[in-house]
């Protein structure tokens, strides 16, 4: 049966991010840091959590075009959802990262309920308040979310019963890791899906998805709603793994970061957050050392550079140069007179 | 027939309704600008109605109010005989309704066989279904093949829209409306920007539109109008000016005046 | 006679006032160009840093005084607007509101960089002439005059764009350029020199803003992030290029402010951003902007 359809229409007529060879290169590295660099897996760890972070937002701006300065709510809502509930109801991780999504999820549906309507300058300006908006009630609500404090002490129990979390950070990294592997297969199933399909087209021109029937408002809210969800089970990573949750993770600085970390990755292209976002923190973990001052200039001066002239970001780089040099590989070298 | 059902085929509705669009007393102001007034316009099934008329006659606008996309200040639209005047644009495209632009209006980073593919995908009822690849749907790339072939599109089904030329992304801005099988179909200049010696394929696929489509074109092109119209309403400064078959037009003392010249014989 | 309650809150309100007028400043030049040039230009705050830092150069290594130091660091703010308008802006202006955003960050952080660099991350404070020390008292309440110098500037700065805008071609140009630009374009006028005009005028407020109010927005490196969210939300609640807007927006969100830190810390921005998320709900244009199609 598949291979009659293939037949009608020609190679690569409704591309699809298919298994290749180089999809194994990320986690082979991931795994092979596990066993290299054994004293930074607490590093480790917050990368593959940002990472995660930073696919959700893909999946919203990159691939839905829904330009968000505020996703850092989402994190923020899955932290202190999962800190609290294991505070309080139970210190089971698996359940604490549903809870997290739950909570992130239906922040994600409510807002983007409200907010989607809009776009462009006014939607920027209203994602960045909600979080600023989230932060303030963070801020007050003390008996909730513990005020300026945060939430500190929290438990988490042996995963599955039996991996308990030790002092070097191994089984969290290995706990992220394999939260990171299941999201990032779902972001694939999601994108190569009609629906995913459907969302890029709204991306590219939503005037004519309306005039092709699609409920635009509706796809818009879900993709959001299902970020939202994802950015909350990293913030609940965030939370069970640190074991403390501040209100640094609901802030418009977070939402800007990410931003900057998924843009030098490059967004809409799946392995945006995997390039750009260890690239960074890696980077940011040396220069903090030195001096921060100096990171901030250098992370300035990139972004400009990088937007006016490689706007897809590194990834986006990485193909171009693979093109040209496939290009000079395979045309024939001219005789030399 | 509910507006969110898929499409209904021609043949049920034959025996339900001969005027597929019908817009009656239709207005729209802007402040103190009348843009469109009190405009009745019929288009049965199988019909080939041309819009013309000067620029500023308000033929977009109108065509922007059939579809949804701008609100009437008074009047109202019947589609296949059931009021849409409030429905929305998307409900409109649901019950068989499809415009093409007069600038094309694709989406420009994807493949030629996507754009039809996410046509087809929303007709079909499968834009909602999160896992799947489009390429794995039968019956998304069986039509999507038969469409492209018919069009003479289907050696391009893999490039992106950004590497065609011009004409031929023409042809897909209408093969995207045709993916949506409709029932009334709303072309806005078809051949806009293409030089006369290029637009043999577009005159091609007009000719080649399945007979029992109720179509209603804006031109410019008198050609390509006096070719396929059967029946041309001429609109002035937003209102009907007349309304008639193309030979008594030609010979319309007023539609001379107004627009064609006294040239045109 | 007065009850002491009554006091403290006509002193808030003054301080609010105040602190709205130098928000007013720093904001209006964000409104107008983003009115006129269509551009998200995040490092706005970032000029009115370089405005203070300028005048607490002048005035501690130079030995200016006051009344020369302001003024020649607004200048100084305007050229260094204008010759970045010409260079990094154009590239800019031709970015999508996404890379508008990122890039402006980026120059943000450049900035916040060479602050460091140049003047340390301690806050620094520009030192207030002698004359305008001290309180002037009104009945029992007592004014600092530096506020009052403070209101008064801010006043006639307000009163003098009004005038422009209202009552002279160029500012019936900048209105016309406000709501199409590519008309204003169409009939003669130079739009490139009109920006960048506008730019640097919006900057030299900015940079005003920014050297008298330090002692209400402190100076140091982090100024140009700090207050970047107060000032968007004057900029969008009031209207992309409304004057009046912006008024009102910094002279509301200055009390709210003001007061709340005073009776419920905490709340005043709960309040503030409540009101903001509802109002661009309700209206995205703003109070007094242009709605957009």
């Amino acid at each position: 049966m598949k291979s009659i359809i293939r037949n009608v229409l020609p190679a690569e007529a409704l591309p699809s991010y298919r298994l290749r060879l180089a999809d194994a290169l990320p986690w082979l590295v991931a795994l092979g840091a596990f066993f290299m660099f054994d004293t930074y897996m607490s590093l480790g760890a917050q990368i593959l959590i940002m990472v995660i972070f930073g696919i959700s937002l893909d999946l919203a701006l990159g691939f839905a075009g829904i330009n968000t300065l505020g996703h850092a709510a989402f994190f923020g809502v899955g932290a202190y959802a999962a800190g609290y509930y294991s505070l309080h109801v139970s210190a089971e991780p698996l359940s604490g990262l549903l809870v997290a999504a739950l909570a992130a999820g239906v922040i994600g549906l409510l807002s983007g309920w409200l907010l989607l309507r809009t776009n462009g300058l006014a939607l920027l300006m209203l994602t960045m308040v909600t979080t600023v908006v989230l932060h303030e009630v963070a801020n007050t609500w003390r008996d909730v979310t513990g005020g300026a404090d945060g939430l500190s002490g929290i438990e988490t129990s042996p995963l599955l019963g039996t991996f308990a979390f030790d002092l070097y950070g191994k089984t969290a990294y290995l706990y992220a890791l394999a939260v990171l592997f299941v999201v990032f297969i779902a972001m694939r199933v999601i994108v190569n899906s009609p629906f995913g399909l459907a969302i890029r087209g709204i991306r590219e021109n939503s005037k004519r998805m309306l005039l092709v029937g699609t409920p635009v408002h509706a796809k818009l809210i879900l993709a959001y709603t299902l970020s939202a969800a994802i950015a909350g089970i990293a913030g609940a990573l965030s939370a069970e793994i640190t074991r403390t949750v501040g209100l640094d993770l609901l802030s418009f600085q977070l939402s800007g970061n990410i931003l900057i970390m998924l843009i030098i990755g490059g967004v809409g292209r799946l392995y945006g957050a995997f390039i750009g976002i260890p690239l960074y923190m890696l980077l940011l973990d040396r220069a903090a050392a030195i001096d921060p001052f100096h990171w901030m200039f250098f992370v300035g001066i990139a972004l400009i550079l990088l937007v006016r002239f490689a706007p897809g970001g590194l990834l986006a780089l990485a193909q171009q140069l693979r093109q040209r040099l496939v290009l000079r590989l395979t045309t024939p070298v001219k005789e030399n007179k | 027939m509910t507006l969110a059902s898929p499409m209904v085929d021609a043949a049920a509705v034959a025996t339900t309704a001969v005027v597929m669009l019908e817009t009656r007393g239709l207005c729209k102001r802007y402040g103190a600008i009348e843009v469109t007034r009190n405009v009745d316009l019929c288009i049965e099934r199988g019909a080939r109605h041309a819009l013309i008329g000067p620029n500023g006659a308000g033929k977009t606008t109108f065509v922007n109010l059939v579809t949804g996309v701008t609100e009437p200040s008074a009047g109202s639209i019947y589609l296949g005989g059931r009021e849409v005047t409030s429905a929305s644009a998307q409900k409109r495209v649901a019950a068989g309704l499809a415009r093409t632009f007069q600038i094309n209006t694709l989406f420009a980073d994807l493949t030629v066989a996507e754009n039809i593919a996410i046509a087809l995908s929303q007709r079909l009822g499968l834009a909602w279904k999160l896992w799947g690849r489009p390429a794995a749907h039968a019956e998304v790339v069986e039509q999507a093949a038969a469409l492209l072939e018919q069009l003479g599109l289907l050696t391009l089904a893999a490039r992106r829209v950004n590497a065609l030329a011009y004409g031929q992304r023409r042809m897909l801005e209408i093969a995207i409306a045709l993916a949506l099988k409709p029932q009334v179909l709303l072309l806005d200049e078809p051949a806009a920007g293409i030089p006369n010696g290029e637009s043999g394929m577009i005159l091609d696929l007009l000719e080649r539109l399945p007979a029992d489509i109720a179509i209603l074109f804006i031109e410019h092109d008198m050609n390509l109008v006096f070719r396929f119209a059967k029946k041309i309403t001429v609109l002035v400064e937003g209102a009907v000016l007349v309304e008639g078959k193309p030979d008594d037009i030609r010979a319309d003392e007023r539609v001379r005046n107004v627009y064609l010249g006294r040239r045109h014989d | 006679m007065f009850s002491r309650f009554v006091v403290s809150c006509i002193s808030l309100l003054f301080d609010g006032l105040a602190f709205g007028m130098v928000l007013f400043l720093i904001s209006i030049g964000m409104s107008i160009t983003m009115g006129v040039m269509r551009v998200v230009n995040l490092a706005h705050c970032g000029f009115a840093m370089i405005g203070g830092y300028l005048a607490f150069m002048l005035m501690t290594q130079a030995h200016l005084p006051f009344a020369a130091a302001v003024p020649l660091a607004v200048l100084g703010t305007m050229l260094l607007g204008a010759l970045l308008e010409r260079t990094v802006y154009a590239w800019i202006y031709a970015q999508s509101e996404l890379g508008q955003v990122l890039m402006t960050i980026g120059l943000t952080f450049v900035m916040i960089a060479t602050a460091n660099a140049m003047f340390g991350s301690t806050v620094q404070n520009i030192p207030v002439p002698a004359a305008l020390h001290g309180t002037y008292q009104l009945g029992a309440i007592s004014l600092p005059v530096y506020r009052l110098f403070l209101i008064a500037v801010s006043c006639v700065c307000a009163a003098g764009i009004w005038y422009v805008l209202e009552r002279t071609q160029v500012g019936a140009k900048l209105r016309a350029a406000v709501d199409n630009v590519r008309m204003a374009a169409c009939i003669g006028m130079n739009v490139k020199a009109f920006f960048g005009i506008t730019f640097a005028i919006g900057c030299g407020f900015a940079g005003l803003g920014g050297a008298l109010g330090a002692d209400m927005f402190p100076l140091e490196p982090y100024y140009a992030l700090n207050y970047l969210v107060l000032v968007l939300i004057v900029v969008s609640v009031g209207g992309l290029g409304s004057i009046k807007g912006t008024l009102i927006a910094a002279l509301t969100l200055g009390m709210i402010d003001t007061l709340g830190r005073y009776f419920v810390p905490g709340a005043g921005g709960l309040v503030i951003y409540l009101a903001t998320l509802v109002l661009l709900l309700l209206r995205p244009q703003g109070l007094y902007g242009k709605k957009m199609s």
